[in-house]
């Protein structure tokens, strides 16, 4: 099976300090994959330099075709959605706004629609002539993913989703990124905390220092007590 | 009266002349961090070509064409100087708009030579508009008016209501988070640099015949559209219209105003004299000081309140 994404040997710097070291891994059609470790070893780094937004050095193929070097906005025409760690709200426009800049082309319709986002949410729909800069933390993480989601990708990049949310609203964000999935979208879901990541995953990476350092199962995760000490426990 | 009538009509007009450069300034710095010390120049350029196309066609036409070969000059400046030059870091940036500045400045005066050219109020303007305490008010003076505040009420429809205007809106703020969402930024970049600038070739137009058109038009005014843009507060739109329409009626009022200190205390009895300490400060006349008067609010403001009026950005 050739993966939907690959990532082989690639490389990223921030001015001259070297920041990813060969970070080889890859994402199948509409699998949700995570990506995990501690602050700082280049989680969010990796996902940017996928995205076009850090100068990527290594290989990215998307569908098999090779994707570095292309502007984000080529890149997210290719399929390829992305969620930013601080979320990225676009303050001033209402909720309604804010989903309706998702969408590549005005009124292009493609697995999603509006109503399916306040399904899966309903709290948007309550919501949505409120400037998106009034939500709550956890309604603009549900607003960022919907919003991406109005793009039609058919891969996303989630960074840290759960970040500050209380234990329930974390849950629902588990429960939102499955639902995503078993429509076949995939996810590649970077996490510090192996929370919703065991639930959720059928596979995982661990970074540490730019790396990969472990590539295996939940199972496979849960039984290596050697690696979560070193690479993910604080 | 009717002094304080006039000047303020005057003033409004002038502040709306701050605010259609002004407006294409902030916008374009908030959107690339970039301050664009060639916009004046733009606004320069529009009158002069107002005043070129004028002499083959009256000046109907060149109302529409000038701004719209500004904009279409920012808007290839932005592709083809900017966006190479961005590579570099601000103070490349900031150098290359400088350059330009003075490379129009110098295009200009090759063109059109140093003096004055006579570009007038168009005969189709020349009568007055109303008459209010026996004295009259220019119709070109309302056209000025009119034309800005109608091209204002446009350009705030679509950055409300159409979706590339909610587009600008978001890449304002978020420019990383738009491209990734599928918007081509720098095109977005490029469309509002063009409009800023066919905004600055318009203001142009209609100020060119009000002012005088020569060549050092944008150094006369280029420093005011900073400082307007400062004190509004950099990156705000609403900030940059108040602060545009304060700077229009301080500096108009100060200037019709032939006052003195000596005359003000004079009205409360007291009487300086030349033996007085510092007679020669109590005696400058408001109207000496207008031009000082911009730049006294600037220095001001950013020693109270640095972030401008209504700035969200912390300087
Ligand atoms: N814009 C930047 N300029 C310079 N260094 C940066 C920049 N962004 C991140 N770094 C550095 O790069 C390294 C990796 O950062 P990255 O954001 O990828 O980490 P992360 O794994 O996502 O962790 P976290 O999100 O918890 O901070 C860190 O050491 C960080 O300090
Ligand atoms: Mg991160």
């Amino acid at each position: 099976m050739s993966a939907m994404l690959e990532v082989a040997d690639l490389h990223a710097y921030y001015g001259k300090s070297h920041i990813l070291h060969g970070v080889t891994f890859a994402v199948g059609e509409g699998e949700i994959v995570s990506l995990l470790g501690r602050n700082g070893v280049g989680r969010s780094t990796t996902i940017k330099t996928i995205m076009g937004q850090v100068r990527p050095h290594g290989s990215v193929r998307f569908r098999g075709r090779e994707i570095a070097g292309l502007e984000p906005h080529e890149i997210a025409h290719l399929g390829l959605g992305y969620v930013p760690e601080e979320r990225a709200i676009f303050p001033g426009l209402t909720v309604r706004q804010n989903l309706i800049l998702g969408e590549k082309r005005a009124g292009r319709s493609g697995r999603w629609t509006m109503e399916d986002m306040f399904e899966l949410f309903p709290r948007l729909a309550e919501r949505v002539d409120t400037p998106g800069g009034v939500l709550s933390g956890g309604e603009q993480q549900m607003l960022t993913i919907c919003r991406t989601l109005m793009g039609d990708p058919d891969l996303i990049m989630v960074d840290e989703p759960t970040e500050g949310l209380s234990p329930q609203m974390v849950e629902r964000v588990g429960g939102l990124l499955r639902r995503i999935a078993e429509r076949g979208v995939a996810i590649l879901l970077v996490e510090q905390k192996l929370t919703i990541a065991l639930e959720i995953s059928k596979r995982l990476y661990v970074m540490g220092h730019g790396r990969i350092v472990f590539e295996g199962t939940p199972a496979g995760l849960r039984a290596n007590a050697g690696v979560r000490k070193e690479w993910l426990e604080v | 009266m009717e002094l304080v009538v006039f000047s303020l009509l005057n003033g409004v007009l002038y502040g709306l002349l701050l605010f259609m450069l002004s407006s294409g300034l902030t916008l374009i710095f908030s959107m690339m961090g970039v301050l664009n010390f060639a916009h004046a120049s733009l606004f320069m350029l529009g009158a002069y070509l107002a005043y070129q196309i004028g002499r083959y066609t009256g000046f109907w036409p060149g109302l529409v064409l000038a701004p719209l070969i500004v904009g279409l000059l920012g808007a290839a400046i932005e592709r083809w100087g900017l966006r190479t030059v961005h590579r570099f870091g601000h103070v490349a940036e900031l150098l290359f708009t400088f350059g330009l500045a003075l490379l129009i400045e110098e295009v200009v005066q090759l063109i059109w030579g140093r003096a004055p050219v006579p570009y007038t109020v168009p005969s189709s303007l020349d009568f007055a508009a109303f008459t209010l305490f026996g004295t009259t008010y220019p119709a070109y003076k309302v056209f000025m008016v009119l034309i800005s505040i109608g091209m204002f009420g446009l350009l705030g429809l679509v950055l409300t209501k159409t979706r590339i205007g909610l587009i600008i809106q978001a890449a304002l703020t978020h420019p990383d988070m738009v491209a990734a969402l599928g918007h081509n930024v720098p095109r977005v970049f490029m469309l509002v640099f063009g409009v800023g600038s066919a905004l600055a070739g318009l203001a142009g137009v209609i100020g060119g015949f009000a002012l005088v058109t020569s060549p050092t038009m944008a150094r006369t005014l280029g420093p005011i559209v900073f400082v307007v843009i400062v004190v509004g507060g950099l990156g705000s739109l609403t900030g940059a219209f108040v602060a545009s329409l304060l700077i229009g009626i301080v500096q108009t009022f100060a200037v019709a105003i032939d006052f003195s200190l000596i005359d003000l205390l004079a009205r409360f009895g007291v009487t300086v004299t030349r033996a007085d300490t510092f007679y020669d400060l109590w005696r400058i006349k408001l109207a000496q000081l207008a031009p000082v008067l911009p730049y006294f609010m600037l220095v001001l403001m950013l020693i109270m309140r640095p972030r401008g009026l209504m700035g969200t950005r912390e300087t």
